[in-house]
């Protein structure tokens, strides 16, 4: 395996009654792009605090380049945080702000100085040194909290929501730069977001963070093919969640399963009878006049939604659930509201992401979106 | 909308102004009149020479500045220190400390003067300049706490843990990154805190000696004897004083809002 940078063993955290962080354990390669994703609240922030040295843990350990800083002040750690908010010192300038972690280290001016002006090349503000910070825009900003934070080139450079409070175009553009700056560092990256999309394109791995814990720690196709829990389904991409229950088990790993009065295939383990919980991607679902090989399911076109670049199609299966497709929008053959279709999917499409629970009918099958 | 505009709002404006102005005005006037009488008698710097000439008012102007000087900058540094260090601490107590802490600019000026008076006497401390210093250090300690309290309060949390993060130690952030942050709050504080030490009767009479005078107990004997000329000129130096303060105060707001 490559070799490790950080690691952090069976972290747990509480503020007062809120449990933030549940036995948390993270391995990080050097080198890698790792992001942190989940909804607002899910522990992702008090993680990178805890990295930092802003938090302390209440159990657990962290582990930085093999030793053991668990209890060490910020100061003293090799790692540099990008906030959310950016927090530049507004009573300093730019080359002052992006100078302030070699001053503290008494580095000489001149040194200083040559070293600032090659952080503002890297991040595209040459001439900008004089400025103050209330006189740049949030991209600037953001610009000079990266330049700021990797002037002491640390072993870790955590990532806190960077782009939150920039528009969608400059969100884009800063990614590419943000992805093309640690490929040219080769600096380990720890990026927290919400923005499942940042989350795909940018990282080399991702860690799905729910309530406290993480959910799946995978590489983003793998997260977004084969999600592991019911909530990395749900919080990535749109999924088509409902339970079925498996009627045999095939040889190859392939199971039969019976749905909504009708038969699907799915791969994965299962024992006949039991109740499982399948999250089949909307894009993955296909339908026409004639069924696939090993499927049987019916269904009844109920409408469709265009939303510019995809036609979402909602179908009414016989026992009154719903199952929604998504695909290019501009086919002439397309099915017209009402039309009797036959639905099928590859059999590897369908991940089984809960087991052995049963869920009431009427509540087995919802569409989420993501 | 119907146009029922009337002149009221104006005149009840000019009305206002004229009610707080006149008696300024007219001192200042009064103390340019080369006259001890009421009428005007033509224009005359003598009282002003009459001042500088006069050694028990210069002493009393000096011991007020020394006496502000010391008490502001004190009271900066205690209420600089307390809030800072209050900040950054949350404990049960906190919410009550802070009233107590705060509640003297309620109180009225009497009572603190007695109350200093008694506990003076108590301690036996000899009534002079030491005396109005404490007096005045622990009476304008809350308006520098309060100013700067609300400053630390409005400071986003995340610049200091970044020079933390960077690899500045505590006492470095504080000297590096909070201390420049709320400079213009202490500053206006301390401002504050000198106007009020500079014009302070109440509390100053009570805790000072016999050998010591400052400006306004000055006055306020020199009043017994009637309203003179020389008074008004003190006063009109005293209000272009305050008029500058007021002015420069303005300016570090001006300068932080645009900074």
């Amino acid at each position: 395996m490559e070799e490790q940078i950080l690691s952090i063993e069976h972290i747990s955290k509480s503020f007062g009654e809120v449990h933030a962080l549940k036995d948390v354990s993270l391995q990080v390669r050097k080198g890698e792009f790792l992001t942190l994703l989940g909804p607002s609240g899910c522990g992702k922030t008090t993680t990178l605090r805890i990295i930092a040295g802003l938090e302390t843990p209440d159990e657990g350990k962290v582990f930085l380049q093999g030793q053991d800083v668990t209890n060490w002040e910020p100061n003293k750690r090799n790692v540099n945080t990008v906030f959310q908010n950016y927090a530049l010192f507004p009573h300093m300038n730019v080359a002052a702000n992006i100078g302030y972690g070699l001053k503290l280290r008494k580095v000489p001016k001149g040194e200083i100085s040559r070293r600032v002006e090659e952080m503002l090349q890297l991040v595209q503000l040459p001439g900008y040194d004089k400025r103050m910070p209330s006189q740049l825009s949030g991209g600037q900003r953001q610009r000079v909290a990266i330049a700021r934070s990797l002037i002491n080139n640390p072993a870790v450079l955590l990532l806190d929501e960077p782009l939150g409070a920039l528009d969608l175009q400059l969100r884009r553009q800063m990614q590419g730069e943000l992805k093309r700056l640690q490929k040219q560092l080769e600096i380990t990256f720890i990026y927290i977001t919400h923005d499942q999309e940042e989350a795909l394109n940018m990282s080399d791995r991702i860690g799905v963070m729910n309530a406290g814990h993480i959910e799946q720690l995978d590489a983003p196709e793998e997260i977004y093919e084969r999600p592991k829990t019911r909530f990395a389904a749900e919080f990535i991409g749109q999924s088509n969640i409902f339970s079925a229950v498996v009627r045999r088990a095939c040889g190859d790993g392939t199971l039969v399963l019976d749905f909504a009065g009708g038969t699907i295939l799915a791969k994965g383990e299962g024992t006949p009878g039991e109740q499982v919980t399948l999250s089949v991607r909307t894009e993955r679902v296909r339908f026409g006049q004639s069924p696939a090989q090993g499927f049987d399911l019916q269904g009844t076109v109920q409408e469709h939604n265009y939303t510019g670049g995809l036609l979402r199609t909602t179908l009414l299966l016989p026992d009154g659930q719903t199952l929604t497709v998504s695909g290019m929008g501009g086919g002439t053959d397309r099915a017209q509201v009402g039309d009797q279709v036959q639905i099928h999917w590859n059999p590897a499409c369908s991940v089984i992401v809960e087991r052995g629970e049963i869920h009431a009918p009427e509540r087995a099958c919802e569409t989420v979106q993501g | 909308m119907r146009k029922n505009r009337t002149i009221l709002p104006e005149m009840y404006l000019v009305l206002l102004l004229i009610l707080l102005y006149l008696p300024i005005i007219v001192v200042v006037v009064y103390s340019f009149n080369d006259s001890k009488l009421f009428q005007w008698s033509g224009f005359t710097l003598d009282w002003y020479r009459e001042l500088l000439d006069n050694k028990n008012i210069q002493q009393a102007f000096w011991n007020s500045i020394e006496l502000a000087v010391i008490s502001s900058v004190m009271a900066a540094t205690l209420g600089t220190v307390g809030a800072v260090a209050m900040a950054g601490r949350h404990f049960k107590a906190k919410g009550l400390i802070e009233n107590v802490a705060t509640i003297p600019i309620m109180i009225p000026e009497i009572i603190l003067g007695m109350a200093y008076l008694a506990f003076f006497t108590l301690l036996k401390i000899p009534f002079g300049m030491i005396t109005l210093v404490l007096a005045h250090t622990t009476f304008c300690v809350p308006y520098i706490y309060i100013n700067v309290k609300a400053r630390l309060a409005g400071l986003d949390p995340s610049i200091g843990e970044a020079a933390l993060d960077l690899g500045a130690s505590r006492r470095r952030m504080f000297f590096d990154i909070t201390l420049p942050m709320i400079a213009p709050a202490i500053a206006s504080g301390t401002m504050l805190a000198f106007a009020m030490s500079m014009d302070d009767v109440v509390i100053s009479f009570f805790a000072t000696g016999a050998e010591t005078n400052t400006l306004p107990l000055q006055i306020y004997s020199m009043l017994k004897m009637g309203v003179t000329p020389e008074i008004n000129a003190i006063c009109t130096l005293m209000l272009g004083a305050v008029f500058l303060i007021v002015a420069l105060s303005r300016l570090v707001r001006l300068r932080r809002r645009t900074g």
